[in-house]
């Protein structure tokens, strides 16, 4: 099979007639929603919401305005205890822009407690303090808040979930 | 009223390449027109054109599709985009099925293309708007931790060692060392695997595909039209069957260990190929191969159980011990997929669905499997952890 192309490295491609180059300045706000908003309102109270729909009984969260499922509409928000579990977890060394880190942060999918279905939650950070032979799946974990005063409405208003001391 | 038979009779695909000197148009031109000239017909022949490229947020150019179409032969013609993530390359032979199954369209000339070069400082940045916009983005998240998080949950879930992963590496990006198209085919260890850069645990660099630019056509035709230009049955592949299905976007609302949507939308294609059994052994007998989606090494072997090709937690070891090696029981992307060949997104999964074509009809050169090969399925993955496509095809002279 005759395939063709002609590569180009990346000097050739930069400093040359064979790119033109252009730095859109574009900036985006998004409505939060029904649903969202009423999540972002709970943060900042320190409280985290979900939502039950009424044909189904399922307590999920983060909150949505309708039952992908039963395509019911959702209005019974519930406040969730600030307590979750670790479904999965990553030692992420590559950050947003794709540069390295020395040590890692750990994204991970927290399922908040007091949900009807697993996992159901979000994803967020781990305490970067906890022992990397500790982190587990399936570990307890709870939210550590930012100061009410910094709370501006955000998932950022938790800073992280650290692990939580098991029961004696 | 029945569905019209419907073959694919041609492929044509360039180099994949990091960074091509070509437009994306010219790269649409220059496999569309290798197609063309494969089947032996001309634009002229054509009456639909199928186009299938992923976000525009990798060009930067609005409604990439209008900006694809004369490339992609489709000047003052019905041509339509199909966009579904990393599904879109199996998806674009699909919409070509059912434009000419339906009877809407007797010859139809399909193109993927990619071309990831263009965002700067790297594709990253245009990967990162797949997150959600109010929970997720404010993180920082980087593409590579969703990979992670799913990798992680799903060796958690059965016990996996990271080395049974690692072999699909090993293999696929050996097995690209025989494509003509292929920008990382090498001879690999498992401890080479094992032991590369860490990007966020358990993934690793050599885990990992390759951001790339090029594009795979295809001519894909009605059976009477087929006889009607004299085509061989052995330049054919007849579509089988075909399969999507589309998860929600809350991937944080779902156990990542397991892909429902794929078991979905492979059951979808099986029962259209009149294939009830889906139990795994009784359909690696009925396909002779299989080309599932790649871009990180423990996809293929997730995507592997969602087909139903072998239980839960069990292509893991499949992979190990050479099951599924080109030369092994049931081969497993021949192709060198995008692990070894390079992820030019639609242009991927492309190249995997023709692939299967050129298997079937024995043009496959130095990666033809070394046995009768009857039926195969290409299977792409896309979105955030959310879509299925599904493509079964089976050679011209098969009952």
């Amino acid at each position: 099979m005759n395939v063709r192309g002609t590569k180009l490295s990346h000097d050739e491609f930069m400093n040359q007639v064979l790119s033109v180059d252009h730095y859109p300045e574009i900036k985006y706000a998004w409505a939060t929603g029904i649903a969202i908003s009423k999540f972002l309102e709970g943060l900042k109270e320190g409280k985290i919401y979900g939502v039950k729909c009424d044909d189904c009984n399922r307590v999920v969260c983060p909150p949505r305005m309708f039952c992908e499922e039963c395509f019911s509409p959702m209005v019974e928000y519930v406040e969730l205890p600030d307590t979750g579990t670790v479904n999965t977890f990553s030692l992420a060394y590559i950050r947003t822009d794709a540069s390295r880190r020395k040590d890692p942060e750990i994204p991970a999918v927290i399922d908040i407690d007091g949900t009807t279905i697993s996992p159901s939650g979000f994803l967020h950070l781990l305490d970067e303090s906890i022992p990397h032979d500790q982190i587990k799946v399936g570990m307890k974990v709870k939210a550590v808040w930012k100061p009410p005063e910094e709370r501006k409405g955000d998932i950022t208003d938790i800073m992280y979930f650290t692990k939580m001391e098991e029961e004696a | 009223m029945k569905n019209r038979k419907v073959g694919i009779v041609s492929v044509g695909m360039t180099k994949f390449m990091r960074r091509a000197k070509e437009t994306p148009k010219e790269l649409a031109y220059y496999s569309a027109k290798a197609a063309l000239d494969d089947a032996g017909i001309t634009r002229k022949d054509v009456d639909g054109v199928i186009i299938g490229s992923a976000p525009d947020a990798f060009d930067g150019v609005h409604q990439k599709h209008e900006y694809l179409t004369d490339g992609s032969g489709g000047f003052n013609l019905p041509a339509m985009r199909g966009y579904v993530g990393g599904g879109t390359g199996v998806f674009s032979p699909i919409q070509g099925w059912y434009s000419i199954a339906s009877g809407m369209h007797d010859v139809v000339l399909v193109t993927t293309e990619e071309k990831m070069s263009s965002v700067l400082p790297s594709a990253q940045a245009a990967f990162n708007t797949i997150f959600d916009s109010m929970l997720e983005r404010p993180l920082g998240p980087n593409l590579v931790w969703i990979f992670a998080l799913e990798m992680k949950r799903y060796m958690e879930t059965h016990g996996i060692p990271k080395e049974h992963i690692a072999a699909v590496s090993v293999k696929n990006k050996g097995n690209a060392l025989d494509h003509p198209s292929a920008m990382l085919g090498m001879k690999l260890t498992i401890d080479d695997v094992m032991n590369s850069e860490v990007l966020a645990e358990p993934v690793h660099l050599l885990d990992i595909s390759p951001v790339a630019d090029g594009a795979v056509s295809f001519v894909m035709m009605s059976e009477e039209k087929i006889k009607e230009f004299g085509i061989s049955l052995d330049d054919v592949a007849w579509v089988d069957g075909v399969g999507w299905n589309v998860d929600t976007t809350m991937w944080t609302n779902r156990d990542l260990y397991y892909p429902k949507y794929v078991e979905k939308a492979a059951k979808q294609a099986y029962n259209m190929a009149g294939q009830k059994d889906h139990s795994p052994e009784t359909l690696r007998k009925w396909l002779s191969f299989a080309e599932p989606y790649d871009p990180f090494d423990y996809k293929e072997l997730h995507h592997l159980e969602g087909l139903q090709l072998f239980p839960k937690g069990k292509a893991p070891e499949a992979a190990y011990e050479g099951v599924t090696a080109r030369d092994g029981d049931f081969p497993v992307t021949p192709s060198g997929g995008l692990l070894g060949v390079g992820n030019p997104i639609a242009a991927a999964a492309g190249m995997k669905a023709a692939e299967v074509y050129l298997q079937l009809t024995g043009k496959a050169g130095k990666r033809q499997i070394p046995k009768d090969v009857t039926r195969g399925l290409a299977q792409a993955w896309g979105d955030l952890m959310q879509v299925g496509t599904v493509l079964i095809l089976k050679g011209g002279r098969v009952e």
